[in-house]
């Protein structure tokens, strides 16, 4: 083997060229493994409307249950509930849940369909955790003047009785509204907007 | 000498010879054990790279009998752990053997990178060696929370939904990207099983490549010292350094003993406290997992719950997670950010003493504080100690160039 006469250049080209050619095929050849990482067509699939019977729920009791692997609470407000959440106004970050997750048909005010039932994506909307539900207004461990509301043992996060999240903790936003609509006086549907499906 | 063992003494010879042709065996111990040369003053410090090496075995042989028992679905993957401690033959011991031994995996390694912080063994020219360190303490963070998943408890289901949910702080990429780690839209079975695969293949074979690396650079510039001084730099005429001697049978006896003492504490935790009063199993995980409820008190285990105070120092979501990245990535930039003349802490002024205290003082509050329950005032201390823990490196930058110094000498003391 002698190094007379090698074409330096060509050489040169044909190696770049080649490597180019491999770096393209195993980028390409990463794109299965790669997307056989996301929500499978089984997973996707899954994702049927869950019924709710609110009729039996007290004021103050919350009802969770599972849609979409996300667990859906549907908590009934009494009438000092619902008055009191002007009060709390200054204190959140988003009253008036301008940059929250929820249907455009969410009233503002009460962010339900029906002012005494709230439902509601239980999740933090910081890492995720369920918030434990405290209706009721006195101080707690965590908060002198408690004036009831949504409150999430992870990180500390403070939402009202409506959801909105407390200024100076860690969860961005309010939590999340799902869609959802009465089928009748006493049965709730989750996953169904008002006059149709999702 | 009989002529018998004679014999036997020639055959062996030749076998050996026979296989040296073939493969550097010779070379090979010559390089890295006979003939490779270790300081002479190494002090109780040196031992926690020898422990690493040995927790490193446990966890394989301990984690391969695990998987021969192990269901890795979220309908199976509680009842098969509680399978393993109570049906299974000296599964208990197996299962406390790899639980343990993920503990004691992190005390020892948080040991040896406090060693490098007192003696330099991170600055010129080791930084190489140190950044393949940090990479093995990244990839044994992300080993040791899948492990935690795996037995499927409240506490396994809940830290995967905080520590994933993380991802979706990143701007625009966020949402996808945990939907692509999951799997599924939720912490499900696609995800346990996906993590289950990570935990016993992927990372460590990457470990394991990582160790090699580890240790080849460690062996092209050769171990530091509790005086920071290059040994390499003063040799006799045969080319050995003066201050350094044979790591086989000098250090391989003291690892040997050191071994023996380590496996003795190891055992007694194993026998009498596999739990460690909930540090090191904590007991929301003997529940099995529920989506609907999160436990009252959430915190990781004891290993990440520094990180995880500074994490919860910060009233920001996103601010957070970035301050929480930050914490661990600037420990890859400390063999440029001490920019004294000077290596160990031996021949620095009170400022670096005063420095690396605080530091270690940060750090061990923040662990603790990350574990509380979180009032007010905790708050407030998590704050003080998370601006502590980045001042050292911002004041180790600016004061470690002009600081005082001490006369280092020629040859390592004792």
């Amino acid at each position: 083997m002698s190094a007379d006469g090698v074409n330096k250049e060509r050489r040169r080209f044909l190696i770049a060229t080649t490597s180019a050619m491999g770096a393209m095929g195993a980028g390409f050849a990463a794109v299965p493994f790669i997307k056989s990482w996301f929500p499978s067509a089984r997973a996707q699939a899954v994702g049927a409307p869950v019924e709710v019977n609110v009729s039996k729920i007290e004021p103050g009791q919350i009802v969770k249950v599972q849609w979409r692997g996300q667990t859906i609470g549907v908590l009934a407000r009494s009438d000092e509930m619902l008055q009191d959440l002007d009060q709390v106004e200054p204190e959140l970050r988003d009253p008036g849940s301008e940059e929250a997750d929820q249907p455009e048909y969410i009233d503002t005010e009460g962010r339900a369909l029906r002012p005494e039932f709230l439902v509601v994506n239980m999740h933090c909307t910081h890492l995720g955790c369920i918030p434990q539900v405290i209706p009721q207004v006195g101080p707690q461990p965590f908060d002198e003047n408690w004036k009831g509301g949504f409150y999430c043992p992870c990180h500390k996060s403070k939402f009202d009785l409506a959801g909105r999240v407390y200024k100076g903790v860690p969860a961005p936003t309010n939590l999340r509204i799902p869609p959802y609509s009465f089928l009748d006086d006493s049965t709730l549907v989750i996953g169904v907007n008002p006059g149709g499906m999702v | 000498m009989s002529e018998q063992s004679g014999a036997v003494i020639k055959t062996a010879n030749g076998l050996l010879q026979w296989v040296d042709k073939r493969l550097p065996v010779l070379d090979f111990w010559n390089a890295h054990l006979a003939k490779y040369y270790a300081p002479k003053n190494f002090n109780f410090w040196y031992y926690m790279g020898g422990f690493a090496l040995l927790v490193l075995v446990i966890q394989i042989l301990s984690g391969i009998f695990l998987t021969m028992h192990y269901k890795p679905s979220a309908a199976e993957a509680f009842a098969s752990v509680e399978y393993i401690m109570r049906d299974v033959e000296w599964g208990w011991l197996i299962r406390y053997m790899h639980s343990t031994g993920a503990s004691f995996f992190f005390i020892v390694v948080y040991l040896h990178m406090f060693r490098s912080l007192l003696y330099g063994s991170h600055r010129k020219p080791r930084e190489l060696l140190w950044v393949f360190g940090m990479l093995i303490y990244l990839l044994l963070m992300a080993e040791a929370f899948f492990g935690y998943v795996l037995p499927w408890g409240q506490m396994s289901y809940w830290g995967a939904q905080v520590i994933i949910n993380l991802f979706g702080a990143i701007p625009m990429i966020g949402e996808p990207l945990t939907e692509w780690i999951r799997g599924d839209f939720f912490i499900s079975d696609a995800t346990i099983n996906r993590f289950f695969a990570l935990h016993v293949i992927a990372l460590p074979i990457a470990l394991l490549g990582l160790v090699v690396l580890h240790l080849s650079a460690l062996h092209q510039t050769g171990s530091n010292n509790p005086d920071g001084i290059e040994i390499k730099e003063n040799k006799d005429e045969e080319g050995i350094p003066r201050d350094g001697i044979p790591f086989h049978p000098y250090y391989t006896v003291k690892d040997i003993f050191g071994a023996s003492m380590f496996l003795l504490v190891f055992a007694f935790v194993i026998f009498f406290w596999p739990e460690a009063g909930g540090l090191f199993l904590e007991h929301d995980n003997f529940v099995a997992a529920d989506p609907l409820v999160t436990p009252e008190h959430i915190k990781p285990v004891w290993y990440f719950t520094p990180f995880y105070a500074i994490l919860k120092a910060v009233p920001d979501k996103l601010m957070g997670v970035i301050l929480m990245g930050v914490s661990v990535g600037v420990l890859f930039l400390l063999p440029w950010l001490d920019r004294s003349p000077v290596k160990s802490i031996r021949y620095k002024g009170a400022w670096y003493k005063i420095l690396v205290f605080s530091f270690a003082i940060a750090f061990i509050r923040l662990g603790m504080l990350g574990m509380a329950e979180g009032t007010p005032a905790q708050t407030i201390e998590m704050r003080v100690w998370t601006f502590v823990y980045f001042s050292f490196f911002i004041l180790l930058f600016f004061l470690s160039k002009g600081g005082s110094t001490k006369p280092v000498p020629d040859r390592v003391t004792h």
